[in-house]
C-alpha cells in the first residue's frame, strides 16, 4: 500500500447524504454526493427509512460519478475509508455493506472510520483556491453542529486521541431548527429558513431559555458542572410552541421573525458561548466549525466574534465540505493510512452511536 | 455458468452453484440468526471465494433475494450484490426471495400441489405467497408475495418459519417450521429459470410497506 501518497475512497451514509469522494494524500479529488433531503420535506425531519432506501439506489451511481471525477479507477485506490458511525442505524448499514464488497471484490484494505472526527478531517484538505497544504494546530478544537449532532472536539491526534469535551443531551441544533420552523411554518429544512427570516426580525423581542446554563449545570472552571460543555434544546423548542400558542390565545398575530430570530440568538448565543468556554478552559487556541449548521450566517458572526475576543482563531472549511459528504471520510482515511494505522477489515458492525474517543475500528 | 447467490430476507446467507458441479452447489454458507448480516455477509463471500479458488472473473452473473423481508438486512444484501456486480462488471439479476423455500418445498416428499410459503413479517404479520406445483416442474408463483395476518392467509399447506411461528393458524408443515430462504436454493432456481429461458427480476427491492413516515397534520392552534 502506497502511504506517502494514499488514493483513498470515502463512502458516507450515516444521515440522508450518499457521499462518496476520492482524495490523494491531502488533496481533494473528487466529492460526489447524492442528498434525499426533498424526500424528506414533507414530513419536516429526516426519515429514517426513507433515507436508506434513498442510499441503496444512489450508492452505485454516486460511486461512478466520484471515480470519473477523480479520474480514477478502482484499481488505482489504495485504501477504501467508510463511515462506521455515529448515525442512523439504517442507513450506516447501507453505506458499510456497499464499502465490504467494494473491498472483497477489490481486494483493497477498508477503514471503518468515525463521522465526527471525519468532519475535522476536512481541514487537512490542501487550500482549494491556494493549493497549500494545511497542518491542523497543536492544540485544535471542533465544533460540530448539524441536523444530526451537536459537539465540542478536542484533536489531540486527529488519527488517535479525540476527546468529546461537551455534546447535546437532547435534540441536535439542526434538528431545534427543523422543529421551530415547522412550529412557525416556515418549512424544511428549518436551518436557512430561520436563519433567512430572522434577519428582519429583532432577537431581543423575546427572551427565550438557554438550556443548561443555570450555574447547578455549569459550576466553576475549578469545580465543573456535569454540563458544563453541554447543551440541551428540547426546552427550547417547547417554549417557542408556548410562546406562539401565547400569541394565537390572545388572538394576536405571531410575530414570525422576532421570534425566529429570538430563537435563533438563543440557540447562537449558547452554542458559541459553551464552545468558547470549553476552549478557553482547555488552551484550545484553533477551532474548526464542522456539520450543515456551519452555514448560518448567525453562527459564524456570533462565534467567530467570541473566539477573537477570546484570542482563537475560527476555521471555517469551504460549505460543501462542512455538510455530510464522502470526502471528509476519505481525508480522514488517507491521515490513517499515512499514521500506519491498520485497517479495520471486514468482519465489524456498523454502530450507531460510535464514540470520539474510536477514531476508526480495529480489526 | 457459475453463480453467486445473496440472500438476507431473514437471515443471511449466500451460496455458489454451478451447473457443472454435483447438485449444483460449489459451496455456500447461512447464518442462524437474523440481525447479523452486516458483519457476516462480507466475510463469508470472501471466504467461500477463497476456499473454492475462485476470483470475481470466475462469476457469470448474481442473483440476489429481493424479499420481502426485514429492510434493514433485506438491503443489505442487494448493496453487497450490487456493489460486487458493478465491481466486477457481472450482470445482476433478482429472485423473489420466498421462491428459496417453494424450491425446497419442491423437492422435498411433503410436496402439496397447492401450497404457501411464509416467513416472519414481525409487527405480528407474516411474508406469504401461494405456489403450484406440477410433477417434474419448478414451482409456479401464482399469488403474491403480500403482506398480512396469518389468520387472513388461504386454506392451504403452509412452509416456512413464518407457518411454524402461527402454527395455531396456519397447516404448519412442521418438517419447515423453522425454513428460512436460503441463497442456496435461490442459486439453483436461478440456474434452473435461466436454463429454461425464463426471466429473471431486477435487484429492486420488494418492500412491501411503506416507510412507517407519517406526513405531520397542522399544528393544533391554542383556544
Ligand atoms: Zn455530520
Amino acid at each position: 500500500m502506497n502511504r506517502t501518497q494514499p488514493l483513498v475512497l470515502g463512502i458516507e451514509s450515516s444521515c440522508d447524504e450518499t457521499g462518496v469522494g476520492v482524495v490523494r494524500g491531502t488533496t481533494l479529488l473528487a466529492n460526489t454526493v447524492s442528498s434525499s433531503m426533498d424526500e424528506h420535506v414533507r414530513f419536516g425531519g429526516v426519515i429514517p427509512e426513507i433515507a436508506s432506501r434513498a442510499h441503496l439506489d444512489a450508492f452505485v451511481p454516486t460511486l461512478e460519478q466520484a471515480l470519473a471525477e477523480a479520474g480514477a479507477t478502482l484499481d488505482d485506490v489504495d485504501a477504501i475509508a467508510v463511515t462506521s458511525g455515529p448515525g442512523l442505524a439504517g442507513a450506516l448499514m447501507v453505506g458499510v455493506c456497499a464499502a465490504k464488497a467494494l473491498a472483497v471484490a477489490t481486494g483493497k484494505p477498508l477503514y471503518a472510520i468515525n463521522h465526527l472526527v471525519a468532519h475535522v478531517g476536512v481541514g487537512l484538505l490542501d487550500d482549494r483556491a491556494t493549493g497549500k497544504q494545511q497542518a491542523l494546530p497543536e492544540s485544535l478544537g471542533a465544533l460540530l453542529v448539524s441536523g444530526g449532532h451537536t459537539e465540542i472536539l478536542r484533536i489531540n491526534s486527529i488519527t488517535s486521541d479525540v476527546e468529546l469535551l461537551g455534546s447535546t443531551i437532547d435534540d441536535a441544533a439542526g434538528e431545534a431548527y427543523d422543529k421551530v420552523a415547522r412550529i412557525l411554518g416556515l418549512g424544511y429544512p428549518g436551518g436557512p429558513a430561520i436563519d433567512r427570516v430572522a434577519r428582519t426580525g429583532n432577537p431581543k423581542a423575546i427572551r427565550f431559555p438557554r438550556g443548561l446554563s443555570q450555574p447547578k449545570y455549569m459550576g466553576t472552571s475549578d469545580e465543573p458542572g456535569k454540563h458544563r460543555y453541554d447543551w440541551s434544546f428540547s426546552g427550547l423548542k417547547t417554549a417557542v410552541a408556548r410562546c406562539v400558542e401565547q400569541f394565537e390565545a390572545r388572538g394576536e398575530d405571531i410575530p414570525v421573525a422576532d421570534i425566529a430570530a429570538a430563537f435563533q440568538e438563543a440557540v447562537v448565543d449558547v452554542i458559541s458561548s459553551k464552545a468558547v468556554l470549553a476552549c478557553r478552559e482547555h488552551g484550545i487556541k484553533d477551532v474548526l466549525l464542522g456539520g450543515g449548521v456551519a452555514a448560518n450566517s448567525r453562527l459564524r458572526e456570533l462565534t467567530g466574534q467570541r473566539c477573537a475576543s477570546a484570542g482563537i482563531r475560527l476555521h471555517v472549511p469551504p460549505l460543501d465540505l462542512c455538510t455530510d459528504n464522502g470526502a471528509m471520510v476519505a481525508a480522514l482515511g488517507a491521515q490513517l493510512v499515512m499514521a500506519g494505522a491498520e485497517p479495520s477489515g471486514i468482519g465489524f458492525a456498523p454502530d450507531s452511536s460510535m464514540p470520539v474517543t474510536s477514531v476508526s475500528l480495529q480489526a | 455458468m457459475l453463480i453467486l447467490a445473496i440472500d438476507t430476507s431473514a437471515v443471511a446467507s449466500a451460496a455458489l452453484v454451478s451447473d457443472d458441479a454435483l447438485e449444483g452447489v460449489v459451496a455456500n454458507f447461512s447464518t442462524e440468526d437474523t440481525r447479523s448480516h452486516a458483519e457476516v455477509l462480507a466475510p463469508g463471500i470472501a471466504g467461500m471465494l477463497a476456499d473454492a479458488g475462485l476470483a470475481g472473473g470466475d462469476i457469470d452473473a448474481l442473483v440476489v433475494g429481493v424479499g420481502p423481508g426485514p429492510f434493514t438486512g433485506l438491503r443489505s444484501g442487494i448493496a453487497t450484490a450490487r456493489t460486487l456486480a458493478f465491481v466486477w462488471g457481472k450482470p445482476l439479476h433478482g429472485l423473489m426471495s420466498l421462491d428459496a423455500i417453494a424450491l425446497e418445498v419442491a423437492e422435498s416428499t411433503a410436496a402439496a400441489p397447492e401450497f404457501l410459503v411464509v416467513t416472519d413479517a414481525r409487527r405480528k404479520e407474516v411474508y406469504w405467497a401461494r405456489y403450484s406445483l406440477a410433477e417434474g416442474q419448478l414451482p409456479v408463483l401464482e399469488d403474491g408475495p403480500h403482506v398480512g395476518f396469518a389468520a387472513d392467509l388461504p386454506d392451504l399447506p403452509a412452509y416456512g418459519a413464518g407457518a411454524g411461528l402461527y402454527a395455531d393458524a396456519l397447516r404448519a408443515d412442521p418438517d419447515f417450521a423453522g425454513e428460512q430462504p436460503d441463497a442456496l436454493y435461490l442459486g439453483q432456481f436461478a440456474l434452473a429459470r435461466l436454463a429454461s429461458g425464463a426471466g429473471l427480476l431486477d435487484s429492486t427491492p420488494l418492500y412491501l410497506r411503506e416507510s412507517d413516515a407519517q406526513v405531520p397534520g397542522p399544528r393544533k392552534r391554542a383556544l
